[in-house]
């Protein structure tokens, strides 16, 4: 085992460093709960029978009146925080990860096309995500929020808020990829395995996706982790301000939202708890990233 | 004067301890010049590293003494090595583009280092500096050390570096590979200087090179060192002249000699890990030989113009073309072994490229065995010249993917042109081929990296073979490599030549590799070509003064040392 683990750089300072190591618990704790809410978690935060205005703003356990029943409280609905967290988690995770997706495709397609090819694709693909980079990624978010209100009709548009969000989120972050995947690709244009492959005669779409790709993973593995990271915390945004997740299907965002109503009234656990949540969330995912980082460019250790 | 006894140096590692220096001495007295030789990784720098005591972290000297004078140089604490530094021992890196700071002016630097060391006026340090430049053979010294390091040539900016090492009077200068970054005229006019600070300052030095010609020029005494381990020390016609050891005589015959050609040279094939009773390669030598295989064609390029575009100056106005390659006609023989040599921007890999078809010209033409060849992107993908001309380019370690098997490097030709349609086939074929260039075909499961660069170069001429080439263009093949291996790579080059018949083109800008291995020679000068005719005919009576210039200041060795 220990063998093992010294063979692999990766592994080898992964076991150096706690932070990562924690970070690692963290997360991974977090998405399986998420993941497996359904089985978890003690009640169904969307059924609305299994809840009870009778049990509304019950404080955590260990707090005086808080009730075993309900661990980390309850909110003003008498929903289960653990329950509703766990739920939201599960939200904010699927919506992160497939923008992630999405905006990874994206991205890569058109960086390695527009390094590949350079020229005037090139420039065109570049000054598009140019125009991207100057608008936030909140009013990227509202502006297709608002397309999809007017276009969809009324009875799809409750249905389909997940889907909006995802590609409002994965247009604001595509261009990140797109530019890592231009530059690492600009670089291996010169490496003389391509200029093999050029030479050959292969496929353009071969020489980019079969050689080029898989050399320039990388980089674009640490971003996908940083970009997971402000994923989520876009949609949390995008929520707590309201154009988000509806309270009847709550993210992390929306939770967060909810609890702010809370905050000068006493029960503060409505707020607190979700937000930590996230903040472990998103630090662990971070710390990971930066982890990635180190391990893929070895001029920094 | 410098002493060093049973150095040892080590680097501890996840995996324990690495020794990277063992049980090392050697002594270098007054005005002279040491020569430490080795091929990489045979721990030269580590030695001169442990000397001027800047080891990279976490490397330390786990043993030995280590003497300057009467100074232990081992028991200095920090700040007393620190001091020592500059003002004793001085260091020269290998490239002059980097050792010098590019944001201060020449004349900032050089004083800065004075008063670093000595306590005097400022004034008396610039006099002190403008004397060490004109000394170093900088003319009008007072006003060019006003300039930027980028407004120095290579060869100026090492002089200037020697001048920093030089400033504070120290005793010993350790040079790390001083010449490699130059061309040879600059290369001599940099050795001549290190040579007379040695005779008139009496300035010790360690010069540190791979470059056997080099030593064999300037150094009073040398040192063999193979894999951390002394080999051998003495007088350098000594050790070089009569070698005791079976290392240093193998080292002295993988050295391509400029004055002559030799059939073959005589070094072990242990690079390849070709086991014996193994496959040789026979079934990939019959297919290379098999099938509707004619005779060798040849390559003929007529007035071929290339250009880049320059600096653009105003942004209304077209930067002007720099012009890479400037009407360059010539003919290879079908079957022979053109060699094109020349220095660093003389247009030798603009050329390969032009062959290859990365690079359009913008007149002249070229054909291939009687039949047009077009250029840049007129060369379409599936023009038959794709597969004919294959080349093998100069660095081995970016040429192959590293993400993908040998194997799959290997077979791409093969499905690419539809050789070998079934998989199967491909592989074996692969496997065989593997063994036609020296290694075992079980490498065909393996990445890149697990091999060296002798075994990679080798991968890459398999795969150029798979493409039934009739053309190899080599680009620099050896000049990333130690010599032994260089050696042994021209040897294959040579065997493969001759028994598929392959015109190559070879390039490089090493005079004596191209002797060895061409027929017919260019020589080429900033895009132009300086001479061009029979190689033996060029290197025996040169007409054109630059090649006769090239050939006096390469640094060669006595022809009575070799055995």
């Amino acid at each position: 085992m220990l063998a093992f683990i010294k063979r692999h750089e990766g592994l080898w300072l992964f076991t150096r460093s706690p932070a990562v190591m924690i970070a690692a618990i963290v997360a991974l704790t977090i998405i399986i709960g998420a993941v497996f809410a359904p089985w978890i978690a003690p009640v169904n935060p969307y059924d609305l029978a299994s809840f009870s205005l009778m049990d509304g703003l019950l404080p955590p356990v260990w707090e005086e009146f808080g009730s075993e029943k309900f661990l980390l409280g309850t909110d003003d609905q008498g929903r289960d925080m653990i329950s509703s967290i766990l739920y939201g988690a599960r939200l904010s995770l699927i919506i992160g990860v497939s923008a992630m997706i999405i905006a990874t495709t994206l991205g890569v397609g058109l960086g390695l096309a527009a390094g590949y090819f350079g020229g005037r694709f090139d420039a065109i693909v570049m000054r598009i995500a140019d125009v991207q980079l100057a608008l936030p990624a909140i009013l990227t978010a509202l502006l297709i929020d608002g397309i999809a209100r007017g276009v969809l009709p009324p009875e799809m548009q409750q249905d389909l808020r997940v889907v909006v969000l995802t590609i409002a989120i994965a247009l604001s972050l595509w261009v990140n990829f797109a530019r890592t995947a231009r530059a690492s690709t600009f670089v291996q244009m010169n490496k003389e395995y391509v200029q093999a492959a050029v030479m050959q005669g292969q496929h353009p779409l071969r020489i980019m996706f079969v050689h080029i790709l898989p050399n320039i993973l990388g980089p674009l593995l640490v971003i996908m982790t940083v970009d997971l990271a402000s994923a989520i915390l876009l949609e949390a945004t995008l929520s707590f301000l309201g154009i988000g997740l509806p309270a009847d299907s709550p993210s992390l965002g929306t939770l967060i939202r909810i609890g702010m109503q809370f905050l000068l009234s006493g029960e503060w656990w409505i707020l607190w708890i979700p937000t930590l949540f996230l903040i472990a969330l998103v630090v662990s995912i971070n710390l990971l990233g930066d982890f990635l980082r180190d391990v893929f460019n070895p001029r920094l250790r | 004067m410098l002493r060093v006894e049973n150095l040892t140096v080590k680097f501890p590692s996840r995996f324990g301890d690495v020794t990277a220096v063992e049980d090392m001495s050697l002594a270098i007295g007054e005005g002279e010049i040491h020569g430490l030789v080795g091929e990489s990784g045979a721990g030269k720098s580590t030695v001169g590293a442990a000397i001027i005591g800047l080891l990279q972290s976490p490397g330390y000297v786990s043993d030995g003494t280590l003497m300057l004078g009467d100074t232990d140089l081992r028991g200095l604490d920090r700040f007393a090595a620190h001091a020592l530094r500059g003002k004793r021992i001085s260091m020269i890196f290998q490239d002059p583009q980097t050792s010098l700071n590019p944001l201060m002016r020449i004349e900032d630097q050089l004083i800065e280092t004075i008063l670093a060391h000595e306590d005097m006026p400022a004034t008396a340090a610039k006099k002190r500096a403008v004397d060490l430049l004109e000394e170093m053979g900088i003319e009008d010294a007072a006003t060019r050390m006003q300039s930027y390091p980028h407004q120095f040539s290579g060869g100026m900016r090492q002089r200037v570096v020697i001048a920093l090492a030089l400033c504070t009077n120290p005793e010993l200068i350790i040079a790390d590979e001083p010449t490699t970054a130059l061309d040879v005229a600059v290369q001599s006019q940099v050795l001549e200087l290190i040579r007379r600070l040695a005779d008139v300052r009496k300035v010790s030095f360690m010069l540190i090179t791979h470059d056997i010609g080099v030593i064999a020029q300037i150094a009073d005494t040398v040192t063999v060192m193979r894999r951390g381990k002394l080999i051998e020390n003495g007088p350098t016609a000594q050790v070089l002249g009569h070698p005791q050891q079976a290392y240093t005589k193998q080292l002295m015959a993988a050295v391509p000699p400029l004055d002559r050609k030799i059939a073959r040279f005589q070094v072990p094939e242990e690079d390849g890990l070709a086991a014996p009773g193994k496959s040789k390669g026979d079934a990939a030598e019959a297919w290379l030989l098999g099938g509707e295989r004619d005779v060798p064609i040849g390559l003929t390029l007529n007035g071929i113009n290339v250009a880049f575009p320059g600096v653009r100056t105003s942004i209304w106005r077209k930067p002007d073309a720099y012009m890479a390659l400037n009407d360059i006609s010539f003919d290879v023989t079908p079957g022979s072994v053109m060699g094109i040599v020349g220095e660093s921007g003389s247009g030798k890999s603009t050329l390969a490229k032009t062959l290859t078809g990365l690079i359009k010209p913008i007149s002249g033409t070229m054909t291939l065995g009687g039949a047009p060849l077009p250029g840049g992107r007129a060369r379409s993908r599936h023009h038959p010249s794709r597969q004919l001309i294959q080349m093998v380019f100069q660095d081995p370690f970016s040429s192959l993917n590293s993400r993908h098997r040998i194997g799959a490097i290997l077979s791409e030709p093969l499905w690419l042109y539809g050789l070998v349609e079934d998989k199967d086939a491909r592989r074996a074929l692969c496997a065989d081929m593997l063994g036609l260039v020296g290694m075992a075909p079980e490498a065909i499961d393996k990445y890149p990296h697990q091999f060296s660069g002798g075994q990679r170069q080798r991968i890459a001429v398999a795969r150029a073979l798979l493409a039934r080439p009739k053309i190899l263009i080599c680009d620099e093949p050896t000049s990333a490599l130690d010599v032994s291996i260089q050696a042994q790579l021209l040897n294959l080059f040579k065997d493969l030549q001759s028994a598929f018949g392959l015109t190559v083109v070879f390039i490089s800008h090493n005079l004596s590799v191209v002797r060895q291995m061409a027929d017919d020679v260019v020589v080429l000068r900033n895009g132009r070509i300086q001479e061009t005719g029979p190689s033996e005919a060029v290197y025996q009576t040169p007409q054109a003064d630059y090649t006769k210039r090239l050939l006096e200041l390469t640094p060669t060795m006595p022809s009575a040392w070799r055995a």
